[in-house]
């Protein structure tokens, strides 16, 4: 299968890899997906006031899996919360240029957004 | 060095360039049909696939009368299961194999269990993916008709039994068939001494043409009766019509040569190559574990799984080496490798699985720049691999609730 210069780009300058502290102020974490599946994601923001100003990702999964979550980190840094949660997989998938059998990748994006968004909705109360 | 490196040569070998010599006289030149029997075109093609008819013979210890020219192995996989249970279905209706089999035996026998009502048999294997000959007796009853158990496996390289099973099959009268694509060439075969009574074996896997492969057929104690798949002019004494594609024969049966001559020195120097490459990255990196048994294996292959990392996403990133992976997303099914997971390795295990398989155009200096991108690229993914944070940080990975998509 041939990948997308996007895809490829992505995963051999991957943006904001590595990781915040879980228990650090104003920032969320959402860890999605499953080692039997092939793929797991962390996305983690960094929040103030209501504005993202910081995302870091971490990704166990194939070229699109990774390329999915560093374009989401792209994508998240500078949006306020409601913006960042209108995130769609398909805007990702268009972006990446995924195929069929990658649309999975987006879809564990595009949670992975969702999950860090709540983490941190719920720890701010 | 020349790149792409090619390191997948279970999938298929180059062609060696002195089997191309053989052949190409063949194509424009001595173009004939080796059926036609009433002038010279004809006789010069029949003596030619005569003369390779004796060359794989000679390899396996066969007669070369017990030789059918088939497309290839998928195709004679698909004679041996589908022929043997037109010929004998009336004596029984139940075939033995096993999980780890090429899909062109299990597609076959699952063909035969929905198209034929043939009850089939799918022996489990241990965890080096060994099947057990205790276990071929238990599963035999009096209905069984055919065994088959494959040779070597594609993925692990692990070499089965057959001399055992072989022996327990002529003990129960019931005819002994062996898919012997990966081992052919690579490794010793002798028919007579692993009592094999059908054998499926491919030209491309053993640096010959890719559109030719064979079915050996014993002719004696017993004679082994098969029913055609393929009707017509009734070439290959019945067994499989179709003009004989005389420049691939030539071809496999220079093929075959090559391999008898320097299997001796070519399966050491290539099982050395394979224990270096081993060596060199289970001594840099933690956490890689080898799939297949640890003897019992063929000479060229080497499978491996790397913890915390998928591998696809490693195949990605040492695009200039061409190697495998048994990771789902490398197929279309988004299932991992069945063999490994036959083998009882983990799903996350077998998504992180990279098959090598070396050949004999690889290099010391090829294997030794294979090891050193290997150890970069699995350090730069664990880094990226959130697994492998956990790992480190102390969880374990078996107690987190995952969320299965």
């Amino acid at each position: 299968m041939a990948y997308s210069d996007k895809v490829v780009d992505h995963f051999n300058n991957p943006r904001n890899m590595g990781s915040f502290k879980k228990d650090e102020e104003g920032v969320g974490t959402g860890i999605v997906g499953a080692p039997e599946c092939g793929d797991v994601m962390k996305l983690q923001i960094k929040v103030q006031g209501d504005k993202i100003v910081d995302a870091k990702f971490k990704t166990f999964g194939c070229g699109s899996a990774i390329a999915s979550s560093s374009l989401a980190t792209e994508w998240m840094k500078g949006k306020t919360l409601e913006e960042a949660g209108q995130i769609k997989n398909t805007d990702i998938v268009q972006e990446l240029n995924l195929p069929p059998v990658k649309i999975h990748c987006s879809v564990l994006a595009e949670d992975a957004i969702k999950a860090a968004l709540n983490d941190y909705k719920k720890k701010a109360g | 060095m020349k790149f792409p490196l090619y390191l997948d040569n279970h999938a298929t070998t180059p062609m060696d360039p002195r089997v191309l010599e053989a052949m190409l006289p063949y194509f424009v030149e001595k173009f004939g049909n080796a059926a036609s029997r009433n002038h010279a075109f004809g006789w010069e093609a029949e003596e030619a696939v005569e003369n390779a008819r004796k060359q794989l013979a000679r390899l396996i210890h066969a007669d070369p009368k017990e030789i059918v020219f088939t497309s290839g192995a998928t195709e004679s996989d698909n004679l041996a299961l589908k022929g043997v249970v037109e010929m004998y279905h009336e004596k029984g209706d139940h075939i033995i194999t096993g999980l780890t089999e090429h899909r062109a035996v299990l597609d076959t026998a699952k063909a035969l269990e929905t198209k034929r009502g043939i009850k089939v048999t799918y022996l489990p294997v241990d965890k080096t993916g060994l099947v057990n000959p205790d276990d071929v007796r238990r599963a035999i009853t009096d209905k069984t008709i055919l065994i088959s158990i494959m040779l070597a496996n594609n993925e692990i390289g692990t070499i089965n039994p057959v001399k055992e099973i072989g022996k327990i099959a002529k003990e129960k009268g019931i005819l002994f068939h062996s898919d012997a694509t990966q081992g052919v060439g690579k490794i010793p075969v002798d028919v007579q001494e692993m009592g094999i009574d059908l054998m499926s074996f491919t030209a491309h896997k053993m640096y010959g043409p890719k559109g030719v492969g064979a079915l050996y057929v014993r002719k004696k104690a017993p004679r082994v009766r098969i029913a055609p798949i393929i009707d017509g002019g009734g070439h290959e004494r019945g067994m499989r019509s179709g003009t004989l594609p005389v420049p691939l024969i030539v071809g496999f049966g220079k093929a075959c040569e090559l391999c008898e001559q320097e299997m001796p020195t070519e399966s050491v120097r290539l099982a050395k190559m394979r224990d270096r490459l081993q060596a060199g990255i289970l001594g840099a990196l933690e956490e890689v574990y080898l799939n297949g048994h640890p003897t019992l294996r063929l000479p060229h292959n080497l499978n491996l799984s790397f913890a915390y990392v998928e591998g696809e996403s490693l195949l990605m990133g040492v695009k200039e080496i061409a190697l495998s992976s048994g990771s789902a997303c490398t197929s279309a099914t988004l299932e991992p490798s069945y063999v490994l997971r036959a083998l009882g390795v983990g799903s996350d295990l077998a998504h992180s699985s990279i098959r090598f398989g070396l050949g004999r155009f690889n290099t010391d200096e090829e294997i030794e720049y294979t090891i050193k991108r290997i150890i970069e690229i699995v350090t730069k993914l664990r880094e990226m691999s959130p697994l492998y944070e956990m790992a480190k940080e102390g969880v374990d990975l078996k107690s987190v609730q995952w969320a299965v998509h």
